[in-house]
This record gives C-alpha cells, sequence and structure tokens, in this order.
C-alpha cells in the first residue's frame, strides 16, 4: 500500500512539476519578448490577446504546422536524436531541485515533500544531466550536414569544457561550506533569514556561478553555438519546426534550472527571506525568487553586446578559471581554521 | 571592467521603466505632413461634377504616364473629360498634375492607405477621383 501511494504521489508531483515548467518556458520566451522590447523603448508583442499573453500559445501553433525538413545530406537518426536529448535533459535536470517544503494533506497523515526526487548525489547529477544538454546542441549541428552547424557546435563543445570547469568549481566552495551534495541539506542550512543564505558567505562563487551558468545555457553574452550575426543561427540552422521548438524549449527550462539552482546554492532556497515572513508558503518564495534570476537573465541580455569566439575562451580559461581556484582555496582556509 | 557593466544594467533599466514610444500604426496614426503628396483627387465644381476641361496638360506633363483622357464636347461646345483614366500603380505622386492643371481639378491628396486584391481597382476614373475628395476636407 505504501508503495502504491509513493507511486500516485510521484506521478502526481511529475505531472505538475511538467507542466508548470512547460507553462514558464512558454511564458518566459513571451516575458522575454516583452521585456526586450520594454528595454528598447517599444512594446513587444501586444496583439495576441491581452497585453499579447496568447503569444506563446500562437507560437506553439505556428510551431507545429510549419514544414519539418531533414537535410538530405544529414546524418538522419542524430538530426532528430539531437532535439530529444537537449530537451529531455533540461527537463529532467528539474526532477531534483527543491520547490517548497512539506506540507500534510488537508484530512489525512499524508505528508507530501515538494521535490520529485531528493537524492544524495543532487548536485553531481545535476552537472552530469546538464552536460548531457550540451550533447544536443553537438550532435545537433555536427548531424546537420552544414559548416555553420558544425562552427557552432564546435563552438558549444569548447566552449561547455571550458566553462564547465569554472562552474563546477564555484559551487565547491558551498558544497565544503554545507558538507553536502543533497539540495534539501543545502537549503535547510541556510535556514533562518537572508543573512544566513550562502551568498554572503560565497559572493564571488555567486557572480562566477551567475557567469559561468549563462555560459552554460548559451546566453547572449556568450551565445557563440547560436551566433546570429556570423553563423546564422549555428547549430540548429537546418531545424525547422517542432524540432526547432524543441531545442527552444530546452534552453529556456535550462535557463529556469539555472536559475533554480542558483536559488538553491545560494539563496536560501524556497526559504522566506525573513523568519516573521514564514507563513507565506515555500512555493510562493522559489517562483519570486525564480522570477527574479529569469528577469535577470532577460534584462542583461538587453544589455551587454556579445563576446568574440576567442574572447570567451581567454576570459573563461585566464580569468575565471584562477578566479574560482582561489576562491576554493580561500573557501578551504577559511573553513579549516574555524575548525 | 564591473562599474561600466553595471552602468549599462542601470541604463537599460531605466528604458525598461520607461513609456514606449511605439506609435500603434491601424489605432494612431501619424498625420501626414504639410506638404504630403497622396492619392490625387477631384476639386468640384457648383453642380457637383469635376471642374476638369479635358485640356490633357496633365497627361502631357505625367512623367510616368499614367493619366489618359478621352475629350468629348457639350452642347453648349464645353469640352469635358469622357474617360477621365489615373492608373495609381503607376503614378509616382510628383504631383506634376496638380501644378500643370489650369483650372485647379486635380490635387494631390492625404490620403495614402490603399488595399485591394486585385490590380484592375487601382485604376482610377472620374467617380473614383471625385470620391476621393471625402480624406480631403
Amino acid at each position: 500500500m505504501q508503495v502504491l501511494y509513493l507511486l500516485i504521489e510521484t506521478i502526481v508531483k511529475c505531472v505538475v512539476v511538467f507542466a508548470c515548467l512547460m507553462l514558464s518556458v512558454a511564458y518566459l520566451t513571451w516575458l522575454e519578448r516583452k521585456v526586450l522590447g520594454h528595454i528598447q523603448i517599444r512594446f513587444g508583442p501586444n496583439r495576441c490577446g491581452p497585453f499579447g499573453l496568447l503569444q506563446p500559445f500562437s507560437d506553439g501553433i505556428k510551431a507545429f504546422f510549419k514544414e519539418d525538413l531533414v537535410p538530405g545530406r544529414s546524418d538522419k537518426a542524430v538530426f532528430v536524436l539531437s532535439p530529444m536529448i537537449a530537451i529531455i535533459s533540461a527537463i529532467a535536470l528539474f526532477a531534483v531541485i527543491p520547490f517548497g517544503d512539506q506540507f500534510t494533506l488537508p484530512g489525512t497523515n499524508w505528508v507530501i515533500k515538494l521535490r520529485i526526487a531528493d537524492i544524495d548525489v543532487g548536485l553531481l547529477y545535476i552537472f552530469g544531466i546538464a552536460s548531457l544538454g550540451e550533447f544536443g546542441i553537438i550532435l545537433g549541428g555536427w548531424s546537420s550536414g552544414n559548416k555553420y552547424g558544425l562552427t557552432g557546435s564546435l563552438r558549444a563543445a569548447a566552449q561547455m569544457i571550458s566553462y564547465e570547469v569554472a562552474l563546477g568549481l564555484s559551487i565547491i566552495g558551498v558544497i565544503i561550506l554545507s558538507g553536502s551534495l543533497r539540495l534539501t541539506e543545502i537549503i535547510s542550512l541556510q535556514a533562518g533569514g537572508f543573512w544566513n543564505w550562502n551568498i554572503w558567505y560565497q559572493p564571488v562563487a555567486f557572480v562566477l556561478y551567475i557567469i559561468c551558468g549563462l555560459a552554460e545555457i548559451n546566453r547572449t553574452p556568450f551565445d557563440m553555438p547560436e551566433s546570429e550575426s556570423e553563423l546564422a543561427c549555428g547549430f540548429n540552422i537546418e531545424y525547422s519546426s517542432m524540432k526547432f521548438a524543441l531545442f527552444f524549449m530546452a534552453e529556456y527550462a535550462h535557463m529556469i534550472t539555472m536559475g533554480a539552482l542558483a536559488i538553491t546554492l545560494f539563496w536560501g532556497g524556497w526559504q522566506a527571506p525573513l523568519p516573521q515572513l514564514d507563513f507565506i508558503p515555500g512555493v510562493v518564495w522559489f517562483c519570486g525568487k525564480l522570477f527574479l534570476f529569469c528577469f535577470f537573465f532577460i534584462w542583461q541580455r538587453g544589455t551587454f553586446p556579445r563576446l568574440r569566439y576567442d574572447q570567451i575562451m581567454k576570459f573563461g580559461w585566464k580569468i575565471l578559471f584562477p578566479l574560482t581556484l582561489l576562491n576554493l582555496v580561500i573557501t578551504t582556509l577559511a573553513v579549516l581554521l574555524k575548525g | 571592467m564591473i562599474l561600466p557593466l553595471l552602468k549599462g544594467l542601470k541604463i537599460t533599466l531605466g528604458r525598461f521603466l520607461s513609456r514606449p514610444i511605439t506609435i500603434q500604426y491601424p489605432e494612431q496614426k501619424v498625420p501626414p505632413a504639410k506638404r504630403w503628396r497622396g492619392i490625387q483627387y477631384f476639386e468640384k465644381d457648383e453642380k457637383g461634377k469635376t471642374k476638369c476641361v479635358a485640356c490633357g496638360l496633365c497627361m502631357a506633363v505625367c512623367p510616368s504616364q499614367c493619366i489618359s483622357i478621352v475629350t468629348a464636347e457639350d452642347e453648349e461646345g464645353k469640352r469635358y473629360p469622357l474617360t477621365y483614366e489615373l492608373d495609381i500603380l503607376r503614378c509616382i505622386f510628383c504631383g506634376y498634375c496638380e501644378e500643370a492643371c489650369p483650372v485647379n481639378a486635380i490635387f494631390v491628396g492625404k490620403n495614402y492607405e490603399w488595399v485591394e486584391e486585385q490590380r484592375a481597382p487601382f485604376l482610377m476614373n472620374t467617380e473614383k477621383l471625385l470620391a476621393e475628395k471625402k480624406f480631403n476636407p
């Protein structure tokens, strides 16, 4: 009986999280266009429904009815497979993110924990799956049989290798502080108000994490695999219809996960910034913080120009990598000296 | 290195919070300039007919040759255009027809919006040119 309950609970949670994630991905595209529009003193989408709120659905319908082309010279199996890899890994990332505390179902003693899986190696899982997502991009560009796609995927590979190192090293400080890879434990160690959040203990790591995260999700200052200006959309140049939409959704889902992970590691997860505000459910705090992060990701896209490819490589290896190492050494020393 | 980045973020946030300056075209329109040359119209005389005397000067001066007139005479010996055709798709809106007209019959108007699904309706005749007056009070 216990197993059956667990199964039902897990399936319901999976469905709810999946639906919410897809809905937020849809509205993130809307938010992005809207915010970028307002940054450029124009309106953004405002014709489709009130405030353009139905725009994501009309985009989806459009993508669905477009012609689905597979280039003749492409490696067909891999070409079809790579958007799937991208979207599956982007969605699977959300499985370990804790988006709230637990609550008891009214009228029963059924305790529901607001996370799909709470595994010991949560962080390791996230970094493993996140790197898997890059394979979607690399294989997609490589299999389309297009020189722009190939260049884009080569850049994706190089960028992934150089920034994943710094990304991994930047969060090791947090792991040292909390002594665990389990995300719920990292959150519970930051309990009791915003002054306990890891961002005050690891400010450099937080900034480095955000920068590397932007590079990891191929967002604008680092959007080398998909350089619109010189590679004509890079790895997804040959993709059309729903295959392109899947890449697109994967990118945005990845962005949400990057934000959620930043919240979990540095901003106290779903916990309220002040202990007095604890009566507001954790999910609300989680969504609010996530909105702030997503807004920042869009805001910085509307602000910063793109870096050149060699600048990105230089920045990754000569600045970010040493800084993360330095941060790691200092954190280790501080923890050792404190005993 | 970091300060300019923050400055940039501040500027874009300011822009984000300012009001968009977009003019929402079909609902909001920018009034055309004072000397704007749009679709032509005919001025009416007292009887509500065209003032045109079919002298053919506009036809002669038109650089894109989009005007063609067939002249006729009424009982009193007054000339009038039996047919007056202006192909608005060929017109370059130079305004020479207005300048050439000795009786102030044809004018270039302010209207610039005209959509049809076929080419034929764009061939303007006397009635259409007279009807175009309503856009040019």
